[in-house]
């Protein structure tokens, strides 16, 4: 009680000081962020306030057809000594016609323009046409008439200082609107890209989900903290990728080039997609069997792997053929189909893509499957082979492993710096990443098991964090520049946005699941994989679903910025049109806008509502 | 024969959960395991699977030495241990029979059953394990849809797909009231008796220790503090197990 009772005084000058210093933040923020209301009473910002304001008030969405009364009233500026400078008498006709008081008039004198005969309530520019042709289409000054219900009407306009020998004009022109009210040539622009920032955005949601769910996994905490491989494994596994990748990439390439020779003829296409997965199942049939109860013979198990190995190489050779049917028959549809062809450019682009991909898969595949093969081998030694031959093991291979990734990393150096100095960047880095490795080896026991699992948790997390920090838009900006200007690269960042964010959102719902079905399937034998299709995904499917939607949500709002930076969409045509000063078209691009996001947010509650 | 020698666990933190604990199991025993909360139970059935990886020690079964075992070696040995868990621990958004197929995934494929892809005498035997249980009729509904008593029968039934060997109960009855708690336990001492599968449960209540076990094991504070029959446990023996200030109830 004494004690905060002598330290109280010092409290308030804690507490004073802490507001001075608050104070001086937010003035230093005042300075900085140019707060500044003298600008916002300037009169010129209100009227352009006021002028843009309307015009967002008023989207440009519907319009009428117009008819136009166009008079022209000759005068002479200024006055011909002749020239009485006395109105025109009145006309006895029915057609519209102006007369101006005075008939001719010096520079800069105001005159009266009366109008009689035209169609009653309507509105139009009188303006002074310059030069001696009544068709010229230059015009100075500009003041608006609108008739009475008898077309009539009275106004006065200053004469522009154009003085000429020769007649000059004064022209009506007044409009008004016929028929019923059709959608204007934005509105119809508007929905067209709308559409596109809407399927822009279902896109990059769907594949960033496709591939946020692997990520999600290797990012979680729980999952990878029991991961653990003595070292012969790790290294041996780390070696695998590369190779592994690079015998898939030669070998689906080889068979890629085996599908071009047989041609693209529909019907061997058709014939090989038939006969390829009919193979495929019975290999898989007879090498995968349903249960074992005793382990087979070594020579049974190498058949096996045998055999699957020839059903991958099916697999992907049905794959190329798909590819190659989907491309000509994708072509063939695209015309006959009228305005359904962009089903067969979808076909079309599907079969390029598979085309595209399939390599890069075999390449991953195969780096996996090699990866986990050496890994078990490593695994499998380890545990069988006597400890000074472990070490000796370990050292030989954690040398090779440690200086083959730092030379690949060093050769990415290189690509995306063009240095051109192997020294540094191929063969330093290989004898750092040797270096590493033998120490690395040297001093781990050889039979303990490294927290591999965690390591690569926090290369992930890391990873996603930092991707994560850069916006979608400015993502945008480098794809515009790696596949130019178009939704296409709109896709592309939204897509990458989606994977990491989603990937983050995902794990840490996988880091939050009940612990106990885990263990449980854990202690029926079930390898990892199995855990965690039965223990982990049942658990994870409602918060996924949310998160989704809650995604696809944010994608749309996001896709329609997109364009700013050339990543289409409907942010192209609302950029263009405000810079353009266009602000009547710009307001209905808004206003598509609003509409498609507050329908989106409606639409993604109500399915999280029912799904959960 | 399950043999368990100087068995030691030390948690990260520093917690010696068990200490230096070694006895024998034969063949087709009930044992139970009894002793305070905190005092080990969970930890010493938890390290016969190695769910828990024991600090040092040995367990041997039927002259495999488990704690020994490789990952791939350990996976077989999983599938002949069925596990019976205080809160059920089965996956509430899967149905029933998915649950109970689980029991399977150590015999089949892997392969096949990531796509969820079963045998057909699996599933038939599923559906009679479910029967035998006494909820064959639940088989399709959600788990969580099911009572506290049945998602545990449930749990059984999971771990009698496994074709257990041993079953390991780790307080199978804890969360369930006292009548559901017999019907539990009697489950267990059907597959005991007529299946000859050894069982080592864990249990709070003595008159359960009486009535289901052959032979009790006690641990306090990791150690083990007595083993015998279930009639040797007098009043002396009960303050030695569960302390001095313990009354006895029920």
């Amino acid at each position: 009680m004494n004690n905060k009772k002598k330290s109280s005084p010092w409290k308030s000058i804690q507490v004073g000081l802490i507001t001075f210093l608050v104070m001086v933040i937010f003035a230093y923020g005042f300075q900085i962020t140019k707060v500044d209301l003298e600008e916002l009473r300037s009169e010129n910002r209100q009227q352009s306030l006021t002028r843009v304001t309307r015009a967002l008030a008023q989207p440009e969405i519907f319009e009428y057809d117009q008819v136009e009364e166009v008079v022209n009233f000759s005068i002479y500026v200024p006055c011909r000594p002749d020239d009485s400078g006395e109105a025109a008498p009145e006309q006895n006709t029915s057609e519209p016609y102006l007369i101006v008081t005075p008939g001719c008039a010096a520079p800069g004198e105001v005159v009266q323009v009366e109008g009689f005969n035209f169609a009653p309530y309507t509105v139009g520019p009188v303006r002074f046409i310059p030069g001696s042709d009544s068709s010229n289409v230059v015009s100075l000054g500009r003041e608006n008439a609108e008739t009475d219900a008898d077309g009539h009407f009275l106004m006065s306009m200053e004469i522009p200082k154009r003085p000429s020998d020769s007649v000059q004009y004064i022209r009506a022109t007044l409009r008004r609107n016929i028929g019923s009210p059709h959608f204007t040539q934005t509105a119809y622009d508007t929905w067209n890209k709308i559409v596109e920032t809407v399927f822009l955005a279902l896109l990059a949601t769907v594949f960033g989900t496709i591939l946020a769910i692997p990520l999600s996994f290797i990012a979680a905490r729980n999952l990878m903290k029991t991961v653990k491989s003595p070292l012969t494994s790790i290294a041996l596994s780390v070696l695998g990728w590369p190779i592994g990748i690079v015998i898939g990439f030669i070998v689906v390439r080889w068979v890629g080039d085996f599908s071009s020779v047989i041609g693209s003829n529909a019907w061997v296409n058709i014939a090989s997609i038939l006969i390829s997965p009919a193979l495929m199942w019975f290999g898989v049939r007879w090498a995968l069997p349903q249960e074992e109860i005793n382990l087979p013979s070594q020579s049974v198990r190498f058949a096996r792997l045998g055999v699957l190995f020839m059903v991958i190489l099916i697999g992907f050779y049905g794959l190329f053929q798909l590819a190659s049917l989907a491309m000509s028959a994708g072509k063939t549809i695209e015309v006959p189909l009228g305005s359904f062809g962009f089903m067969g450019y979808f076909l079309f682009q599907v079969g390029d893509i598979v085309a595209i991909i399939t390599p890069v898969l075999g390449a991953l595949a195969a780096g996996g499957a090699l990866s986990s093969v050496l890994g078990r081998l490593g695994q499998y030694g380890s545990e069988k082979l006597p400890a000074s031959g472990i070490k000796v093991l370990n050292l030989i291979l954690t040398t090779i492993a440690g200086a083959t990734v730092f030379g690949l990393v060093g050769q990415l150096v290189e690509w995306l710096y063009q240095i051109g100095e192997p020294l540094y960047t191929l063969w330093l880095p290989m004898m750092t990443g040797a270096i590493a490795g033998l120490l690395l080896a040297f001093f781990t026991k050889p039979k303990d098991s490294l927290p591999i699992g965690m390591v690569i948790y926090s290369i992930t997390r890391t990873f996603l964090n930092a991707l994560r920090s850069v916006e979608a838009l400015v993502m945008a900006i480098v794809f515009v520049i790696a596949v130019g200007i178009g939704p296409f690269a709109g896709v592309m960042a939204l897509g990458l946005h989606t994977i990491v964010s989603l990937a983050k959102l995902y794990s840490e719902q996988v880091e939050s699941i009940l612990s106990g079905p885990l263990e449980a399937i854990e202690a029926t034998g079930a390898n990892r994989l199995q855990t965690i299709i039965y223990a982990v995904i049942p658990q994870i499917i409602p918060p996924y679903i949310s998160y989704t939607m809650y995604r696809w949500d944010i994608n749309v709002r996001m896709s329609t910025i997109i364009g700013f930076v050339g990543g289409g969409g409907i942010g192209f045509l609302l950029q263009q049109n405000i810079n353009l000063l266009n602000y009547r078209a710009a307001s209905a691009q808004m206003l598509a806008i609003a509409i498609v996001v507050a329908t989106m947010d409606y639409i993604s509650s109500a399915l999280r509502e029912k799904v959960i | 024969m399950l043999q368990i020698k100087n068995l030691t666990k030390i948690y990260d933190g520093g917690v010696k959960a068990l200490d230096n604990v070694s006895f024998d199991v034969p063949d087709g025993q009930f044992l139970a395991v009894i002793g305070l909360s905190g005092s080990g139970k969970s930890t010493l059935l938890r390290c016969i699977n190695r769910l828990i990886e024991p600090t040092s020690g040995q367990i041997l079964w039927n002259g495999e030495d488990i704690t020994a075992a490789s990952q791939e070696e350990m996976r077989r040995i999983r599938r002949k241990i069925g596990m019976v868990f205080q809160h059920f621990n089965l996956v509430h958004r899967s149905k029933v029979i998915t649950n109970v197929l689980a029991g399977r995934l150590g015999y089949v494929n892997p392969a096949w059953s990531l796509i969820n892809r079963f045998p057909q005498e699996d599933i038939d035997k599923a559906i009679k394990q479910l029967e035998r249980v006494g909820i064959a009729e639940k088989a399709y509904q959600r788990a969580d849809e099911l009572s506290g008593g049945q998602q545990q029968r449930v749990g059984i039934a999971r771990a009698l797909m496994q074709d257990p060997k041993m079953v390991l109960a780790d307080e199978p009855v804890a969360s369930l009231d006292p009548v559901l708690a017999h019907s539990i336990m009697s489950h267990l001492e059907d597959i005991n008796k007529n299946d000859g599968v050894c069982v080592l449960c864990s249990l709070h209540f003595l008159d359960l220790v009486h009535r289901y076990a052959d032979r009790v094991v006690a641990l306090n504070e990791g150690k083990l503090v007595f083993e015998g029959l279930p009639t040797e446990i007098d009043d002396k023996k009960f303050k030695e197990i569960y302390g001095r200030d313990a009354e006895r109830v029920g």
